[in-house]
């Protein structure tokens, strides 16, 4: 219960901290785009190259016989990339802001909590481009964009916890950065988002169905691709993983947290 | 309002040795069993039950020296280190000058900066929307403020961070040495913040090595020593106490140095045609001695051998320095018309002070041995050092031989 006490103080500090969360999502943000020709389309630079390389790889030379193939994949990139981003900033955020941690006095939860709301901002921006290439593609989302809400929410609260105990734990265990590397980049490719699930044999499929981040990218898909209604159970269950995961992901926060100062 | 400021109750605070040493534990460490550090001696005890009350209006300063624990007293205090025992109540809006600018981001301008650290410092942007130009101004950035913080100099950086903490309107404000920053008109800008601050009752409580400004403008002087209050009262007589023990303790190093022969920092040149091989310091009888009381007679005495005799005059000489490298004195067998004729190839010269009345300190010599115009044949600077001791207090470098009549 203690855990949950907590974490309610340090909702309500969260609160009490809006304003320097939104400060420091805003500086995020144009650091991002400030200093460079394109600016804002650099963000949109990388996933559309991986897009266009996988669609090379996948439906020119494997050739994967799959209606708009490109767009599919696209539907899942993008979230995709809003988490793995978020994970590999985030892991460094308490590491490289030494001089915040050690200066004011703010919650350091706000910290890993800024990279994952810029990324999902920035995540939002690109949804634009993404129903410009669906519409190109005759692909036309309707009623189940209803849902897009509920799923952001869970994957919101899912990679908010896995943040905030990595980006902790990454104090104490500074080769975390490079293993998370090498785990996202496995994870990425046991999740259906370059291919479709119907890829994948009967015998695998616990890879997609154990898998949190798996279920999510079926889910954009039906929203985005498909037009239907996502499984309402498995979001209801995914949304309760995503709070489940952000009260351990705060407790093992918490559990690093006084040593910060001291160990930056 | 008469409660106290700042409560410290107990409070005590460890490193972890790993910490410190920015050796951290890795994750193949922790898997492969590796690097086990043993559970005794794997924290330093940084303050150890520090009980403390700031009262309100009060202005205190922190002396003590490096590593007795000043800035981390600090950073408690300021919430960046929690306690690992004890409790500690700040009773007020508190302002930190503890890392100036600690969160400015190099690619922003200066106004974007000053939002956002006003925002990390807890103001809102309207308050900050209002004492925007007050801070600028102060700051005297008015034609920088536009530019990336990147292309600013560390004073102006400094400077950009002082102004905004000042501005925050805390009612208790940590200072971290930070007086020293900038050029001097900004200092005269900070002294007077400090003034202002004083004037409007507020509680300052800021550790410095500037003896000077804890005499000045503090109402109370606390001596931190290996992490314990040592003591604390009234300025002028606790910083008496803290360099009394500064200077005992300088000694005891010296004497330490002196123990093991090590070698001081010290350079040697010249072409050595004559080379001086031994240096030693002598009492009056002759014994060896390195700490003379005042007013004893203290010898140098330098052994040479030559290699090759040259065609000049040779002039042997001695200087004797301060570590601060101030020259106390220093002379030479030429400026003194004393003729140094070398018959012998090995022999010794002695430099003999009758009445050594150089003040309480420890002193480096320098010997040399050279040619009338001063080319150099080997020259031994800082190669030697002694202490002097003495009861009497007084300042300067040497004691002038003197009395005090009076008619009162």
């Amino acid at each position: 219960m203690a855990v949950l006490k907590t974490l309610a103080l340090d909702v309500r500090d969260l609160y009490k901290y809006r304003v320097l969360i939104w400060t420091l999502v805003v500086k995020e943000l144009k650091l991002r785009y400030r200093g460079s020709v394109l600016g804002f389309f650099w963000s949109f630079l990388n996933p559309l190259l991986l897009m266009a390389v996988y669609a090379l790889v996948f439906s020119v030379y494997m050739r994967i016989q799959m209606e708009h193939y490109p767009v599919f994949m696209f539907c899942g990139l993008l979230p995709w990339i809003w988490f793995s981003a978020s994970l590999l900033e985030g892991v460094n955020s308490i590491v490289g802001r030494g001089d915040l941690i050690t200066k004011a006095f703010f919650p350091p939860q706000i910290l890993p909590m800024v990279t994952l709301l810029s990324n999902l901002i920035n995540f939002l921006l690109s949804l634009p481009i993404l129903f410009i290439f669906l519409w190109a593609s005759h692909v036309i989302p309707g009623w189940p964009l209803v849902f897009l809400p509920l799923v952001l929410l869970a994957q919101l609260f899912f990679t908010l916890g896995l943040v905030l105990a990595l980006s902790a734990m990454n104090v104490h265990f500074r080769d975390l950065t490079h293993i998370l590397g090498n785990v996202l980049t496995l994870w990425f490719f046991v999740c259906p988002i370059i291919y479709p699930l119907k890829q994948i044999p009967e015998r695998f499929r616990f890879l997609v169905d154990l898998n949190p981040m798996g279920l999510m990218t079926l889910m954009y898909q039906d929203i985005f691709f498909y037009n239907r209604f996502p499984d309402i159970k498995i979001l209801g269950a995914l949304l309760a993983l995503g709070v489940v995961i952000v009260v351990i992901g705060n407790a093992i926060f918490n559990a690093y947290r006084e040593s910060f100062a001291e160990e930056i | 309002m008469s409660e106290a400021a700042i409560e410290l109750d107990h409070v005590s605070k460890r490193f972890k040795r790993t910490v410190l040493k920015s050796n951290y534990v890795t994750l193949k460490d922790l898997i492969l069993r590796k690097r086990r550090i043993p559970k005794k001696g794997r924290y330093i005890e940084v303050l150890d039950d520090i009980s403390l009350t700031v009262p309100r209006g009060k202005t205190i300063g922190i002396i003590g020296k490096n590593g007795s624990g000043k800035s981390t007293l600090l950073k408690l205090i300021a919430g960046i280190y929690r306690p690992d025992s004890g409790t500690i109540k700040v009773n007020g809006k508190l302002s930190s000058l503890i890392e100036l600018g600690a969160g400015f981001h190099p690619e922003f301008t200066g106004r974007e900066n000053v939002y956002i650290n006003g925002i990390l410092l807890g103001l809102t942007k309207q308050q900050i929307r209002e004492r925007f130009d007050r801070i600028v101004r102060f700051a005297e950035l008015e034609d920088f403020i536009d530019m990336p913080v990147r292309t600013y100099s560390s004073g102006m950086y400094m400077r950009l961070g002082f102004s905004v903490a000042v501005h925050v309107d805390p009612e208790i404000l940590l200072i971290d040495e930070v007086l020293a920053v900038g050029d001097e008109s900004f200092g005269h800008k900070c002294k007077e913040v400090i003034r202002q601050f004083r004037a409007a009752m507020k509680t300052i409580v800021m550790v410095t090595h500037d003896m000077s400004a804890v005499e000045k403008w503090c109402d109370e002087a606390i001596w931190l020593n290996k992490g314990e209050v040592a003591d604390r009262g009234e300025p002028r007589r606790i910083i008496d106490r803290y360099r009394e023990n500064v200077r005992a303790d300088e000694e005891k190093t010296f004497e330490a140095a002196h123990d093991v022969g090590m070698n001081l920092m010290g350079k040697r040149w010249g072409d050595r045609r004559i080379e001086i091989s031994d240096i030693r310091l002598l009492t009056g009888e002759g014994e060896e001695q390195s700490i003379y009381t005042l007013g004893e007679p203290t010898v140098v005495e330098i052994s040479y051998r030559v290699h090759e005799r040259p065609a000049q005059p040779v002039v042997f000489g001695v200087g004797v320095f301060s570590p601060d490298n101030i020259c106390c004195y220093g002379t030479n067998t030429d400026i003194e018309k004393v003729p140094v004729i070398l018959e012998k190839d090995e022999g010794t010269v002695r430099f003999i002070i009758k009445e050594n009345l150089l003040i309480e300190g420890t002193y480096f010599l320098d010997v040399a041995v050279h040619a009338e115009d001063g080319y150099p044949f080997d020259y031994l600077q800082h190669q030697t050092a002694f202490a002097v001791r003495s009861n009497i207090k007084d300042v300067g470098i040497c004691r002038l031989p003197h009395t005090w009549e009076l008619d009162t």
